[in-house]
């Protein structure tokens, strides 16, 4: 019996190793949420990823002519076994070489763990920030790459933004899951770390009746601002509204979550005076990457840059390996993110695949400008705001 | 010891929310406990029918906006709540003839009828957020605050304020007359003894000539008013959103469960009894004992449970209730 698995399994490795050789065809799955929270997000994010490809495939210049697919698939966002299963089907089925995906922190962590690492496939996420999902002892086999920041690093950032303004204790709420547990922690302890102090940091429910018993436990605890580590459309307004109405906090510190037209259009000049911080860039890839989608599609909804970075680095990782084989590939995502080499911008793919087939070095900087650090995560660029006369306005970038 | 500030803080951060939050619970339990007492069984659709309603009176809200009518300082929804709950008894009223009375001619157990309403449930579910979308309403003018914490702390000088908005205040005030109104309808009028008639014995009421059907049609057209009513107080104090007027599901039922499942007083002090639990037991009692004793040094928060377990609070209540006295608080009927 176990000589049968033996030679079946051998058998699978050779057949896949003959495919890899004949690379006419480059399969990319993208796995992102298109059903489910984040759904207004997701078209654009798609969008992205595949004009990536199709300028790759266009150019006709990856591994010696190869065409590039892109097969979209669901990973719901919250339903783990639902974005497993489509991952599976990806895989096993379609025989996707790479996975630009998924999105929100659980599914991806669920298909790394369930499906790409035991098939031994490269995944790219282009949104999934959980410091989680930073795998410092190469747990993750060095086939997990994101080109968003952990939330690790957006802990730093905020514990930068309110330490300047002379801000040194505060009260911390988040959305009790993956996304906002990991930010709250990573906060409070870069913020003791620098000398703060965290009254409370508790949790609170999405979608919820009532906010009250949270509230009045924040007040109690006390400090000069409230920050609020959940969705603007879930829980996080109603943690605002009911800290607003009961006097407990005037102002805020709003992480990427809760930063978006509906906090302006919820609380207008209520909440002035609050600040923020998400997820941006001033670099000119992100302009050029307006001017390359044109009107096609929202080129500035939130993760759609780097999207499109995540499905560049793919490809452009297969072309400096000389193979589609994630086994080969994974080795050079990181070389061609960062220096040294020739800056690439959005829309310059094809140089990009021709320096690198003629054995040249590149540094993608691409939409977000790309620079992977630690165990393959962006190290992130972020737009510091200030709520003013009920605006959302841009301090700087850091 | 500053005896004052503690008591304006426990008043602003518990006292309040408590009593409004109760009220919006108190009215929610109240059509709950009529269906059960009157019809039978645990209606699973009535979150959603408090989301039709109140989505009926939005509407309605928005068309008067629209018109430039407004009503002063209170909000103008209070003038769409009769066409919201006339619309909502349509439905409950069609939702009666095309699926419930099958099962009462039936006369099919409860339990068939509990999965019947969860049937019911999800239809309205897809039903609100065909028309309205998914998405927070906001619907809520006039007046926002009686009294604001800023205000208060400027008329009184205490280093703490106390605020009151003016919806919470409505919700107690709109709970007590509704209530009040239920009770002198099925105490002292003829249709509403027959309904209680009905509700104790339903082969002896119906020798006495008292027609089910007719009872049947008023009990469902007063759960609607008071769906309608408990669903548009709470999207005007806190905000409209169909999914949680599914999740407010859970603590209604709880209220009712332990005021005692068909007795309405029960299901007013369930109401409360779970609000305030629900509160008092997760508030961190730090800033109040600060002013009362000011020389101790508070380390903690002196909050008993953390607030991630607030609806653990409730189930716990519904445990100990149903293990000590099923009937409930108020002596409904045995489960």
């Amino acid at each position: 019996m176990k000589k049968m698995l033996l030679a079946t399994a051998a058998g699978v490795l050779a057949a896949h190793a003959a495919s890899a050789m004949d690379v006419g065809e480059v399969k990319i799955g993208i796995i992102l949420g298109l059903t489910g929270p984040i759904e207004s997000l997701t078209p654009q994010m798609a969008s992205g990823a595949e004009l990536a490809l199709a300028e790759t495939s266009d150019s006709g210049l990856l591994l010696n002519g190869a065409t590039v697919t892109a097969i979209r698939g669901d990973s719901t966002c919250i339903d783990a076994a639902a974005a497993v299963s489509a991952a599976e089907q990806q895989i096993t089925g379609d025989g996707v070489h790479a996975i630009v995906g998924g999105d929100c922190s659980g599914v991806t962590g669920a298909i790394l763990q369930n499906v790409a690492l035991p098939n031994g496939v490269v995944m790219i996420s282009p949104s999934a920030t959980s410091p989680g999902l930073s795998h410092v002892n190469n747990e993750d086999n060095g086939l997990f790459f994101r080109t968003a920041p952990s939330d690790a690093r957006q802990g730093v950032v905020m514990t930068e933004v309110l330490m300047e303004q002379g801000i040194d204790e505060v009260a911390v709420t988040y959305t009790n899951n993956d996304y906002g547990k990991g930010l709250a922690d990573s906060f409070q302890m870069a913020f003791e770390a620098a000398g703060g102090k965290v009254t409370i940091n508790a949790a609170h429910e999405d979608g919820k009746a009532d906010y009250s018993a949270e509230v009045g436990a924040l007040a109690s605890a006390g400090g000069e601002r409230l920050v609020v580590a959940g969705y603007v459309d879930q829980g996080g307004s109603g943690i605002i509204r009911a800290a607003l109405d009961t006097g407990a906090f005037d102002t805020f510190h709003l992480p990427d979550g809760m930063i978006s037209e509906a906090l302006t259009a919820n609380f207008g000049s209520e909440i002035d005076g609050s600040t923020g911080q998400h997820p941006g860039t001033d670099s000119e890839g992100a302009s050029m990457f307006h001017e390359l989608v044109g009107g096609a599609f929202d080129a500035s909804s939130p993760f759609t840059a780097e999207s499109y970075d995540a499905a560049a680095l793919i490809v452009l990782a297969m072309q400096a390996a000389g193979s589609a084989d994630s086994a080969d590939f994974k080795h050079k995502v990181m070389d061609v993110a960062n220096a040294p080499g020739e800056q690439i911008f959005p829309g310059e793919l094809a140089k990009a695949l021709q320096i690198l087939a003629d054995g040249g070095e590149i540094d993608y900087v691409g939409a977000s400008a790309v620079e992977l650090i630690g165990p393959g995560e962006s190290a992130g660029n972020y737009r510091q705001i200030v709520v003013a006369g009920g605006e959302v306005t841009t301090v700087k970038y850091r | 010891m500053d005896t004052l500030n503690a008591l304006v803080a426990l008043a602003n951060f518990v006292l309040v929310p408590s009593i409004a939050y109760g009220s919006q619970l108190a009215l929610g339990a109240l059509g709950v406990t009529l269906i059960y007492g009157i019809l039978r069984f645990s209606n699973f659709a009535h979150g959603d029918t408090m989301a039709f309603g109140a989505m009926a009176t939005i509407i309605v809200t928005w068309w008067l906006q629209s018109l430039g009518i407004s009503f002063g300082p209170l909000p103008t929804a209070l003038l769409a709540l009769p066409a919201g709950a006339l619309a909502t008894a349509l439905l409950v009223l069609a939702t009666d003839r095309l699926v419930y009375r099958f099962y009462r001619r039936k006369r099919a157990q409860p339990v068939i009828l509990v999965i019947v309403s969860m049937g019911v449930m999800f239809v309205m579910n897809g039903l609100v957020r065909f028309i309205i979308g998914v998405d927070d309403q906001r619907f809520a003018d006039g007046a926002r605050f009686i009294i604001s914490a800023r205000d208060f702390k400027e008329m009184t000088g205490l280093r703490e304020g106390l605020a009151i908005k003016s919806t919470a205040l409505l919700t107690v005030v709109v709970a007590i007359i509704v209530v009040a109104v239920l009770f002198w309808f099925l105490n002292r009028t003829r249709t509403g003894k027959s309904m209680r008639a009905f509700s104790d014995n339903e082969d002896l009421a119906l020798l006495s000539g008292i027609d089910p059907e007719r009872v049947v049609r008023i009990t469902w057209i007063i759960v609607a008013c008071l769906a309608t009513v408990a669903g548009v107080l709470y999207g005007l104090d806190k905000s409209f959103k169909p999914f949680t007027y599914f999740q407010l599901l859970l603590p209604i039922f709880a209220s009712a469960i332990v005021g005692g499942l068909g007795n309405p007083i029960g299901a007013i002090a369930g109401g409360f009894v779970i609000a305030f639990s629900e509160i008092t037991i997760t508030y961190a009692f730090k800033k109040t004992a600060l002013y009362l004793f000011p020389v101790w040094e508070v380390e903690g928060l002196i909050q008993l449970l953390s607030t991630e377990y607030k609806f653990a609070v409730s189930f716990a209540i519904l445990v100990v209730v149903l293990l000590f006295r099923p009937t409930g608080l108020f002596r409904g009927k045995a489960l």
